[in-house]
């Protein structure tokens, strides 16, 4: 999962567009982005937070400078436990050749100190979009964590995992049909990679038409294959 | 057993719900999987989580429990609290780990 491997098997794959969302870290993004421009894919930076009640949630980002503040905000709320990389591997950020520059300390799989609704608040603040991610799996997802949807949350989208079939989803949930469902790919392994994907119908590969999409505005829209 | 004994033998804190206190309890569930909760607990226990969001007070309403107890000092949120006083049950916390609180609770309500 090499960032030059990744967007020569997403280009591979046929994918026009992907997100990069490492747990808890956005220290990557830039260089897979880099890597993308040159391909001609489009790569939205971003990152998989883990809130204080062990949800996972989405956040996607318009700009560097939007990514370097959330950055912040997550070496503020990790809860902080020492990486033991003979159980969860190396922590690394590489550049363009592969060398790595910096080994991350904090295991990135702890879960930040911040609400759901918190985290969501600050993605917004920050211009970005926010989608809870595998909202049907048992573990780790909204519905699991917190029993049903918090009625302050707003989401652009809500993700669910790759077997999930969405109206049986929307229907066991409740999910109102103004909200958007999408699904990633959730890409592990290089495998996985463009396994599963949604398609956006929209102007252009660009953020805010990725936004309008998944709010059905101006006649965007994303359908599940 | 009512919450007010428990909460005095305990010695727990209570956060909001004050007007609940005399609630009757008539066990204990613990979880932090609030999913979990809603399908398994049942009426008139007392729950025991580490969770403070304000969906936990939803669910104790919806499942209609005694009382909450938030375990190893936790804080509640905000809304959290409100929504225990709108429902009129107790949250309640404790310095103590989920185990420690639970022993206890077992003692005290099996006594």
């Amino acid at each position: 999962m090499s960032p030059a491997n990744i967007v020569s098997l997403a280009k591979n794959r046929g994918l026009d567009i992907i997100g990069i969302t490492d747990h808890n870290s956005t220290k990557q993004c830039e260089l897979v982005w880099k890597l993308g421009q040159k391909l001609g894919l489009t790569v939205i930076p971003g990152c998989e937070m883990t809130s204080r009640e062990e949800v996972h949630c989405l956040g996607l980002f318009e700009d560097f400078e939007a990514l370097r503040v959330f950055q912040d905000y997550l070496d503020q709320h990790l809860t902080i436990i020492p990486n033991d990389p003979i159980l969860f591997g190396h922590q690394v950020v590489i550049d363009e050749d592969e060398n790595i520059l910096e080994e991350l300390d904090n295991y990135l799989g702890a879960s930040l100190d911040v609400s759901v609704e918190e985290v969501e608040q600050k993605v917004h603040e920050l211009s970005g979009i926010f989608i809870p991610a595998h909202i049907d799996r048992p573990r780790n997802s909204l519905f699991s964590q917190l029993g049903f949807f918090p009625p302050e949350l707003r989401v652009d989208a809500l993700q669910i995992s790759k077997l999930a079939d969405e109206m049986n989803i929307r229907e066991k949930y409740r999910i109102s049909p103004d909200i958007t469902i999408v699904k990633f790919s959730d890409t592990h392994f290089p495998a996985d990679l463009g396994k599963i994907y949604t398609n956006f119908e929209m102007e252009k590969p660009s953020f805010n038409e990725i936004r309008m999409a998944l709010h059905g505005e101006n006649g965007r829209k994303v359908k599940i294959p | 057993m009512k919450v007010s004994e428990v909460v005095e033998k305990l010695g727990l804190t209570v956060f909001s719900g004050q007007k609940g206190l005399d609630r009757e309890i008539s066990g204990g569930y613990i979880s932090d999987l609030l999913s979990d909760v809603m399908g398994n607990a049942r009426e008139g226990e007392i729950w025991i989580t580490l969770q403070v969001h304000q969906n936990v007070m939803a669910i104790a309403s919806l499942k209609d429990l005694a009382a909450v107890i938030l375990v190893n000092d936790l804080k509640p949120m905000e809304n959290t609290v409100k929504h225990s006083d709108d429902e009129n049950i107790p949250l309640l916390g404790t310095s103590l780990s989920t185990f420690e609180i639970a022993g206890k609770l077992y003692q005290a309500i099996n006594a």
